[in-house]
């Protein structure tokens, strides 16, 4: 019956999203002849970016995606994932292929090192010029030939100022602070949890020392009973909402947070911290490889570029926009930090695979119950499980001839 | 009509959509990242037995607050009218068509710290608790959402159980806890093994319960597996391992609930 | 005196149990008319977001995905599972023993699992998720229900009668159509409402078998849970539960129920 109204309504949902199928204000493009080469071609990029990364058009800022589509009759299909570790599951298990997508630098370290990532086209993204010298050839692409930065920052604390005094938050000691018990959020991803975890002890994020990495996670551990939640995009959600007193996470999504509610704030702890830059990479499973060049370079175009920074938060690596913001967000020192404050920042560096394994390993014993049973309880019990079941059956079907009798 | 053959695109469809696909489980689940064969992943399986018992517990707790609310509810709306009893199921069916995510999404706002149910206890100057990312808040969602799977199929068992055999027991000179232990228990004994599966099942095997009520912590299987596959630990050999331990699991489960019922002529039946 | 006071007891609880049930579902729709985006704080009244549900590309384009994924999935899983059903009938007793045994496996099957194992399948067979993974999915987890559906209906049926309309000069096919499938058809019925219900429902399976291009609305309203989710979505399921009420209340709520509920119920039954 259901089915029915359901689908009556969606006939008539149909026709009226037809209706109002609106148009966006298109940005100022540097040439508006090389958007035009798909115009006919009705083809489709699909777009895999992180969760609240990209101007939506919601509050009046600039539809990214709709006016891409408008200007070059390219669909965009856009989805969206929480973490580097979870786009990184879905292109390795296969059956799914992306056109763009935008892991971070540890993460295009290790897609290169894996062969996931096609080399670019430097020639269908004429807009890299406008790409700070600083953000050219970075670390973990030395030769630039796979990735275009879209966003850089810094994690720090997030936290609330009716509940965390200043001098605390200067510290990543806060978050194993037993005051804030079941106040604090933590990062739901083995990456940037660890990397507190090590920085905190004084050790490099990128080490791959074992026993470095054993004591951070034994730390994580002993950091549990503390923590509310392990989350990565509901922290919006739960900050905003005064739900936690105090979160790590991203700088730039820091202040949309802060422009939400008043009482939170940032701090950049003194043991030092990761600074990150997001890029745009090419899948190797990609079909469209040219459209998609044709996204980068749309999504390098200055009125675009600074679209995007405005709406999300993040510092942005395009030096021509970043003369355009105003300057209230390009002196704010939670996306652009001092000198002094950046110095004390380590990006990640792609681990080797027995590393990032040992992470992996880690992090689902830290997730998991804490109670610890003998390893082989399990293969044990499930032996019995099945004896048990046989004998059942057996038995079962003896009384059953029995009464047959 | 006598052909069997109609039924071959069937039997070709099984092969590849259930044998096929769990036979791919086991091949994973049996072999490294590389292909050859180890048994490393099962027993890795039991570094995790600390989540095993935890979801086993958390779905036993919850199974048993389902019966308990719904036994009364379903021997008390059995007692109904014929109209009255139509409504009322109908209203215990009607939110399952809402969707579940939404649901358990909702329990979120009643739940939380700034949420619904502590604002209406802070008029009365009491709280706030502490009731979101807990396992308490687990087990309530396993229960908000398989409460309907307990109650349907008591009630229409009871529907079964004439009022003479419970008079005639009184009449007989049973208490009435004995009217209960000795006949109306034991004549609902399918309605309670099909609830109980239909709650054990779903609430031993879900995901999305305790991520969003449980705050990511209070890890199930279910968690286990999808974080293996799809989430932020990589592992589909591991992941294959866990679910068919958590078939193997199941498929216990069931042939145990099998002994509590005299039935068993039944066609083409698992254990 | 003493049976006044059970009732109002009884009364009393069956009155707890519902509002357990239905506190949620009133939150819901309580903040589908909430003036701003937050899902605690009631700032005020509004209709907008019905308004702005209609220019949600988002939820129209997943909702438009889910209706016809159920469709064609529910309409080839009956046709399917039908002549699976007849067949399966006309087996020995130890063929259909086994092929029911595999019958019923992705109905007590945990679906997590479920979607695991076809998820290693496609992946496998390298076929590319999206809406042909999709629809081959939940054709698969729907099959069974149909069979299961049909089954006792044929069991019950005179298996004279398709011999009586050959004997009357029909051919087997004509025979067929005039004398089996009316007498099965309530149980095809039954069994594609099912089907249809499920598919619309499901999210674990489609959740590991669905790529950019094809989300459904369980999966959409999934990764809004992750951050926030729209009041849209509220109004959508405000809508969904008023229409959803009206039909159950105007039609025979009897009728309208069944295929849900005997969905569940051969999913205990299977189990047991």
């Amino acid at each position: 019956m259901k089915k029915f109204a359901v689908m009556f309504m969606a006939a008539a949902l149909t026709a009226m999203s037809v209706m109002s199928a609106s148009a966006v204000d298109l940005p100022k493009v540097e040439d508006e002849n090389y958007y035009t080469k798909f115009k006919d071609d009705n083809i489709s990029i699909n777009v895999y970016n992180w969760g609240e990364y990209i101007s939506d058009g919601s509050d009046g800022s600039l539809d990214v995606n709709k006016a891409f589509e408008e200007l070059t009759g390219i669909d965009v299909v856009y989805t969206t994932f929480a973490s580097n570790e979870e786009l990184y599951a879905k292109l390795k298990s296969g059956g799914v292929s992306y056109d763009i997508i935008i892991p971070s630098d540890y993460m295009i370290g290790r897609m290169i090192a894996e062969d996931m990532l096609e080399p670019l086209n430097f020639e269908n993204i004429p807009n890299f010029s406008m790409i700070d010298e600083k953000f050219v050839n970075p670390a973990f692409d030395p030769e630039n030939k796979y990735s275009v930065p879209y966003t850089w920052g810094v994690v720090g604390l997030i936290y609330n100022t009716q509940y965390i005094s200043e001098e605390d938050a200067k510290s990543w000691d806060i978050l194993w602070d037993e005051r804030y018990m079941g106040d604090i959020l933590m990062f739901s991803n083995s990456r940037d949890a660890f990397g507190i975890a090590l920085k905190k002890l004084g050790y490099s994020f990128n080490t791959t020392d074992e026993d470095e990495i054993n004591e951070a996670a034994e730390l994580l551990k002993e950091q549990k009973p503390f923590v509310q939640a392990y989350v990565m995009d509901e922290i919006f959600d739960k900050m905003q909402g005064e739900e936690a007193a105090v979160a790590p996470y991203y700088a730039g999504d820091a202040i949309t947070m802060i422009e939400a509610n008043e009482n939170l704030a940032f701090s950049i702890p003194k043991e030092g911290t990761n600074i990150f830059i997001d890029s745009m990479c090419i899948p190797k499973s990609a079909k469209q490889k040219e459209a998609a060049e044709m996204y980068i370079n749309f999504m390098l175009e200055t009125e675009v570029a600074a679209a995007n920074c405005e709406y999300i938060g993040y510092s942005t690596p395009h030096a021509e926009a970043l003369k355009t913001l105003d300057e209230e967000i390009s002196s704010n020192p939670i996306a652009y930090p001092d000198d002094e404050t950046l110095e004390n920042t380590e990006s990640f560096l792609y681990l080797p695979k027995a590393t990032s394994d040992l992470y992996d390993k880690l992090w689902t014993q830290i997730l998991s119950n804490d109670q610890r049973y003998n390893e082989w309880f399990v293969p044990i019990l499930m032996v019995v499980c099945v004896a048990v079941s046989i004998g059942i059956n057996i038995m079962r079907s003896i009384k059953k001839k029995r009464n047959t009798y | 009509m006598k052909s069997r053959a109609v039924s071959l695109p069937y039997m070709l469809w099984m092969i590849i959509f259930t044998v096929i696909p769990l036979g791919l489980v086991a091949y994973f689940a049996f072999t490294t990242s590389d292909g050859e064969f180890t048994i490393a992943n099962i027993s890795q399986v039991g570094q995790y037995s600390g989540v095993l018992v935890h979801s086993v517990w958390l779905s036993i707790v919850a199974t048993v607050i389902c019966l308990v609310i719904a036994y009364p509810l379903a021997f008390i709306l059995s007692r109904k009218t014929e109209n009255v009893q139509r409504t009322m199921i109908m209203l215990v069916m009607l939110p399952m068509w809402m969707n579940f995510l939404l649901r358990t999404y909702a329990w979120m706002t009643l739940l939380e710290k700034n949420g619904v149910i502590n604002k209406i206890f802070g008029l009365f100057g009491l709280g706030p608790f502490n009731m979101i990312n807990t396992p308490g808040a687990v087990v309530l969602g396993m229960v908000y959402n398989y409460l309907p799977f307990m109650i349907l199929p008591l009630h229409s068992i009871m529907l079964k159980i004439d009022d003479k055999v419970i008079e005639a027991a009184q009449d007989l000179g049973a208490s009435p806890i004995k009217v209960f232990t000795k006949a109306v228990i034991p004549l609902s004994m399918p309605g309670i093994t099909t609830g109980v599966t239909m709650v054990f099942v779903p609430a031993i095997s879900t995901f999305i319960i305790s991520r969003m009520l449980g705050g990511g912590s209070n890890m199930m299987i279910g968690d286990l597996i999808e974080l293996q596959f799809l989430g932020n630990a990589y592992n589909p050999n591991l992941g294959s391992a866990i679910s068919l331990v958590l078939m193997v699991l199941i498929l216990l489960c069931m042939s145990v609930l099998n002994q509590f019922d005299a039935d068993d002529d039944r066609e083409g039946m698992i254990v | 005196m003493t049976n006044k006071k059970s009732k109002w007891c009884s009364n009393l609880y069956t009155f707890l149990v519902y509002l357990f049930l239905y506190a949620p579902i009133f939150v819901l729709i309580a903040f589908s008319f909430n003036k701003s985006k937050s899902r605690s704080v009631w700032t005020g009244f509004t209709f907008d977001w019905y308004k702005s549900l209609f220019h949600n590309e988002l939820i129209i384009n997943s909702l438009i995905n889910t209706l016809i994924i159920a469709a064609v999935a529910s309409v080839a899983a009956t046709v399917l599972g039908t002549a699976a059903a007849i067949g399966i009938n006309n087996m020995n007793k130890w063929l259909k023993g086994v092929v029911m045994n595999v019958t019923y496996l992705p109905v007590i099957n945990p679906e997590i699992v479920t979607g695991v194992s076809l998820m290693l399948l496609f992946i496998f067979f390298r076929i590319e998720f999206g809406y042909t993974t999709l629809i081959l999915a939940h054709i698969s987890f729907s099959v069974p229900y149909v069979i299961l559906n049909v089954m006792p209906k044929l069991r019950q049926m005179d298996k004279f009668v398709y011999e009586a309309a050959l004997d009357l000069g029909c051919n087997p096919f004509k025979a067929f159509m005039k004398a089996v499938i009316p007498e099965i058809m309530p149980g095809i019925i039954s069994g594609f409402l099912m089907a249809f219900t499920y598919s619309i429902d499901d999210f674990v399976i489609s959740y590991f078998t669905s790529g950019p291009q094809a989300q459904t609305l369980p999966i959409a309203i999934y990764s809004m849970t992750r951050r926030k989710v729209s009041p849209e979505v509220n109004a959508l399921s405000t809508i969904i539960f008023i229409v959803v009420l009206a039909i159950l209340l105007l039609v025979n709520l009897k009728d309208a129920g069944k295929a849900k509920l005997n969905r569940k119920k051969i999913g205990g039954e299977a189990a047991r």
